[in-house]
């Protein structure tokens, strides 16, 4: 087998496939299959959903829509909050074979410097993924949309932990690489794009709203070629390490996002259709590797092509 | 309570054995080497091999629960019921002979026991609405395999949303209604629920349903008032059917939400304040 291993912020990995947070739940998936899941976890390191201060139940349905190669979803970040996630999920989540990155997001920043602090002293945590561009949730849209608000959450998260902050950026802005540049100013230690899409559907049956919020965020193979340029941009302009995702489901679809930039991928609305899709992505990504030569050194696909 | 089956880790390609016209339905069969036997009320995530590859849809598994599962040689044979409604359901339908089934499961949580729904049970009730007979066609024989008395009450709109009848309960006696009076009872299968509920000797039943969402609600609503246990089998939008995509809430009388793939599909019907849940299954 090839070697695909790599370190990401201090982080080692054994493969660059992470998952998108919010598409791979490890607790529900361990009691649907059982201890198998611990035996060939598809990932190299576990992003939680997204957790917030207080619990929330997410939004009313209907939650989904298909679309053509993707779909809607507004979920509106259900979760037992900060402190029901510490008691009840993260003794679980410890239990996965590979580190652990956890998603926060906050209404304010108070809210997330709390998250941070509380997450930041678990041991069982190996990072902090700080969401400031989920779609359905008003709060996160203000953050992640513009530079000088990234980077004043930042310089007030920045000095809370020693744990590496990844800013998971949103696609919905016209200059995603101001963002990252801001947030890699502030002291984050990757970026992870790109997030979901702003979306909406409508019941063809009456043509009202379908979603029970009105709108929600755009997933899967129908957005890979616009996250493939906004991964092009952003790591254009930052030195930080980024994470690509968007509509990945096979190992061609990583090699691109390497291609563009990325140092690592994830995979996410693809865990939908098969709950081992991100083992079949790294199997054929160490085919891509071997077949152009590459010879597992990872860094070289980037550093190769010119864009 | 009844444990779920657990499944395999991960999609798997199963053999299409069989694919029958059945009213305006089809059944159609797929051997899967490699799964357990399911229990009733558990379901699968079904997918062609050429999913999604002219228009970009179907795009997600659809959700379908088991009609039959026999065990055989060469794996368990399961069967499943199929309206062709939408992009999914069309592929799935045209499935011919040897074609690829990609599934995970089993699924979700099965029906329970009439004992773990009412401790001092007599018996079972199966009411079935249209394609909703499917799941109670497993029940049936697996209730039937533990000696629980039953009665069968299905309901239909018409002749061509009848299929799978014959195939699935052939020769065992049920209770027919239809919307158009074609067979059994002109009405619905609520009536037929209605009238057996208020005799004497029901008291102690137990009802296991799985219909459209008006007749779960009717359903629920004639139990509630009679003070009778009840298990729903119930379908809302789904992308995974393992936990994952949250999309398949359904709300509680409590005001929480469940996910209905980890923590359904099969419901009490006490736990709910209505049965008419937003929003479609994907097509």
């Amino acid at each position: 087998m090839t070697d695909l291993s790599l370190e990401v912020c201090g982080l080692r990995l054994a493969h660059p496939v992470l998952n998108g947070s919010g598409t791979f739940d490890a607790l529900a998936a361990r009691r649907v299959f059982g201890d198998a899941l611990l035996e060939v976890f598809p990932f190299s390191a576990y992003v939680s959903k997204t957790i917030t201060p207080e619990p929330r139940i997410g939004n009313p349905p209907p939650r989904l829509y298909e679309t053509p190669a993707g779909m809607v979803n507004s979920i509106g970040l259900p979760n037992k909050g900060l402190e029901g996630f510490l008691l009840e999920d993260l003794p679980g989540l410890a239990e996965l074979p590979v580190p652990l990155i956890v998603s926060v997001m906050a209404p304010s920043r108070e809210g997330f410097a709390h998250l941070v602090e509380g997450v930041g002293r678990r041991d069982e945590v190996s990072a902090i993924e700080l969401n400031v561009s989920c779609p359905n949730v008003e709060s996160g849209l203000i953050v992640g949309e513009q530079p000088a608000e990234t980077r004043g959450l930042l310089d007030i998260l920045r000095p809370l932990t020693d744990k590496p902050l990844i800013v998971k950026l949103t696609p919905n802005v016209a200059n995603p690489a101001a963002v990252a540049a801001a947030a890699e100013e502030g002291g984050a230690d990757a970026v992870s794009l790109i997030n979901t899409l702003r979306a909406t559907a409508r019941d063809p049956a009456n043509l009202e709203p379908w979603l029970g919020a009105g709108s929600g965020g755009l997933s899967g193979p129908a957005i890979r070629a616009l996250a493939l340029d906004q991964v092009r941009r952003v790591t254009e302009t930052v030195s930080v390490p980024a994470i690509g995702m968007g509509g990945v489901e096979s190992g061609a679809d990583a090699v691109e996002f390497l291609a563009a930039g990325a140092t690592a991928i994830a995979v996410g609305t693809a865990n939908f259709r098969d709950p081992l899709a991100a083992q079949r992505v790294v199997s054929e990504l160490a085919d891509e590797v071997l077949a152009r030569g590459i010879g597992g050194d990872l860094g070289r696909i980037a550093g190769s092509t010119s864009t | 309570m009844t444990q779920r089956v657990l499944a395999p880790f991960g999609r798997r390609r199963c053999e299409v054995t069989a694919n029958v016209a059945s009213g305006g339905y089809r059944i159609f069969s797929a051997l899967d080497a490699a799964g357990p036997q399911p229990r009733a009320g558990q379901f699968y995530m079904l997918a062609t091999e050429r999913w999604g590859s002219t228009l970009g849809r179907p795009y997600l598994p659809r959700a379908f629960s088991v009609a039959d599962a026999k065990a055989t040689d060469e794996g368990v044979r399961l069967d499943f019921l199929v309206e062709a409604v939408g992009p999914g359901t069309e592929a799935l339908a045209a499935l011919a002979e040897d074609d690829g089934l990609l599934l995970t499961g089993p699924l979700g949580r099965p029906f329970s026991s009439p004992g773990e729904v009412t401790p001092d049970a007599d018996g079972a009730v199966l009411v079935g609405g249209g394609i909703g007979i499917a799941p109670l066609a497993l029940l049936r024989r697996q209730l039937a395999r533990r000696g629980v008395p039953q009665r069968v009450l299905l309901g239909f709109r018409d002749r061509e949303h009848s299929g799978g009848v014959e195939e699935l309960f052939g020769c065992e006696e049920v209770r027919l209604a239809s919307e158009d009076g074609h067979a059994g009872h002109r009405g619905f299968v609520t009536d037929l629920l209605a009238v057996l509920l208020a005799g004497d000797d029901a008291s102690r039943a137990v009802v296991y349903a799985c219909g459209p969402p008006a007749m779960l609600e009717a359903v629920r609503g004639l139990c509630a008032e009679r003070g009778v246990g009840a298990e729903l089998a119930m379908e809302a939008p789904m992308a995974c059917g393992f936990g994952s995509c949250f999309g398949c809430a359904v709300p509680l009388a409590d005001g929480s939400y469940i996910r209905l793939c980890v923590d359904g599909p099969v419901v009490r019907a006490d736990q709910l304040d209505t049965a008419l849940v937003a929003g479609s299954g994907h097509r």
